[in-house]
């Protein structure tokens, strides 16, 4: 079976900086993978090339045996690809339930509003304050929430845990994982290794805006040799 | 008589309805010119033209087609929406990744364009366009004597400027049009077809032009240069207001309008810069205007 993201030799330019340079990534249907590496090395950049939100970009992202790379911005989200970024994106004018029903639906399954509230139950508490009243954590929920809501497939999700309290980095963990129970696809970039290792199946190691290495989860121990040298630590 | 500081309370409430009018134009206009500088971040110097070309295509609807003044009413915003919607995706839309400056010089000489050709065939003269039977005549109202006409503006302009308001504030289509003002690429990001909203808002703001100008139509003649009589008040109003602020550019649409009113009550030699002052006034204490938030 093919991979559901089957991405080769990406490449990708913030005007003349050339940032990635040929990205291999297969991703299956229901997986969740977590791409580790240093800062600077091109992982928040992979998510906003895959995306199409970086425009100057080369290469093949073929997406349910359909080539992206061609796709206009606007068209990438009905493809099934849903992104919450670094800085979350909350809306200051909207309330949380505009910021919630911001996005349109592209496809059949998302989750409804009321499942969306039992799995973020603060969220309906707050439906009606403005979204950046939010706490940090609660920002972060509602980022992920609306995606949910639209029936994507795959979510892409840059650094969730970021300046959040263990609680809540629980919290996301527990969210994670029923995600992957519904068969969602989650392509993570995560700084916090810890957290990456209870929710992921597989990693991706990045280095100088490639990938460097892959393997499952449960190799991690014969793999930690390779990590420490990519990352540094 | 009553005195309202030592000025005749006729003379008083006379001004501060004419103020009320103006402020209606004022109100109609910046509030196009705050949608679209909110989303598209184009100073549309070319509004002024858009009310002018309201009003001449009203004038044109009963010249030539005996098209009256009702349908007109909306039959004219939508041909200069159209205009508008045109202009913006095969022009306009290519300057967004260049500097503001550009947008505002684009503008600025469409502006001088449609000027040029209605001077052209028309001359700087006004012509005249008849109002609606339904509304002439008007009400002596013991203080002052109110055309009905005048009347129907200052309730027309707040029912649209409402509308607009409600629009932008409580529909899904406005919940859009806030959340790409913010953010436009994570909106397009999300699957939301943000140039096409772009032409849709660069239309509004035309359509609402468009609008005030046929209102303005039977009040003022219909000439040429109507618009950049106008215009130069309007952005006065909208720095005012606050750039941006929609609600802000209503608000202070009527305020400015009542104080040039006033003015002329009190010292009206000063009545054609008391708007300028104010806008001096502003810029010097809150330089993000009334209703701006600090950039």
């Amino acid at each position: 079976m093919s991979p559901l993201l089957q991405v080769r030799d990406l490449h990708s330019w913030y005007g003349e900086s050339h940032i990635l340079h040929g990205v291999d990534l297969d991703v299956s249907e229901g997986e969740t993978i977590t791409i580790l590496g240093r800062n600077g090395v091109g992982k928040t950049t992979t998510l906003r090339t895959i995306m199409g939100l970086v425009r100057q970009r080369k290469g093949e992202i073929r997406y349910n045996g359909e080539d992206l790379i061609k796709v206009p911005l606007h068209k990438t989200a009905h493809h099934g690809l849903g992104f919450v970024p670094e800085e979350r994106g909350i809306f200051a004018t909207l309330s949380v339930s505009e910021n919630l029903t911001l996005p349109p639906k592209v496809a059949e399954g998302g989750m409804s509003l009321d499942e969306i509230f039992e799995l973020f139950p603060n969220l309906h508490e707050r439906r009606n304050s403005r979204g950046t009243k939010l706490s940090g954590g609660e920002q972060q929920m509602l980022a992920m929430a609306r995606i949910l809501r639209t029936g994507a497939k795959t979510l892409l999700l840059d650094e969730p845990t970021e300046g959040l309290a263990p609680v809540i980095v629980q919290a996301i963990g527990d969210v994670l994982r029923t995600l992957k129970s519904r068969g969602m696809t989650v392509i993570l970039v995560e700084q916090n290794f810890r957290f990456a290792s209870r929710v992921a199946d597989r990693f991706y190691l990045m280095d100088h805006g490639r990938m460097v290495g892959t393997f499952p989860v449960k190799e991690l121990d014969a793999n930690m040799a390779m990590l420490n040298d990519v990352l540094g630590v | 008589m009553t005195m309202v500081f030592g000025i005749p309370i006729q003379a008083f409430l006379g001004q501060l309805l004419i103020g009320l009018i103006n402020g209606s134009f004022y109100a109609l206009l910046s509030l196009g010119l705050a949608v679209i500088f909110g989303l598209l971040r184009v100073i549309n110097f070319a509004h002024g033209a858009l009310y002018m070309l309201g009003a001449f295509v009203a004038y044109l609807l009963l010249a030539e087609l005996g098209i009256p003044y009702w349908p007109a009413l909306i039959i004219a915003p939508l041909i200069v929406a159209a205009f508008g919607a045109v202009i913006e995706r095969t022009m306009l839309s290519r300057l967004y990744d260049l500097d503001h400056l550009y947008g505002l010089l684009f503008t600025f000489g469409l502006a001088l364009v449609i000027e040029g050709v209605f001077r052209w065939e028309y001359g700087a003269s006004g012509q005249p366009y008849a109002g609606p039977d339904l509304l002439s005549g008007g009400t002596n109202l013991g203080f002052m004597f109110l055309p009905t006409y005048r009347a129907w503006v200052v309730v027309a302009s707040l029912v649209v400027c409402l509308a607009t308001w409600l629009l932008i504030e409580k529909t899904k289509l406005g919940s859009y049009l806030r959340a790409a003002t913010e953010n436009p690429t994570l909106v397009q990001a999300f699957g939301v077809n943000v140039p096409l909203l772009l032409t849709l808002t660069y239309a509004l703001g035309a359509a609402l032009a468009a609008f005030a100008g046929v209102l303005a139509a039977p009040i003022y003649q219909v000439s040429p240069l109507m618009g950049s009589n106008i215009i130069i008040v309007v952005f006065a109003v909208v720095v005012v207001g606050g750039m941006g602020s929609i609600l802000g550019a209503i608000l202070t649409g009527y305020l400015l309008g009542i104080a040039e009113g006033l003015t002329k009550v009190f010292y009206p030699e000063a009545s054609n810069i008391v708007i300028f002052v104010i806008m001096a006034i502003v810029l010097l204490t809150r330089p993000a205007g009334l209703f701006g938030r600090d950039a």
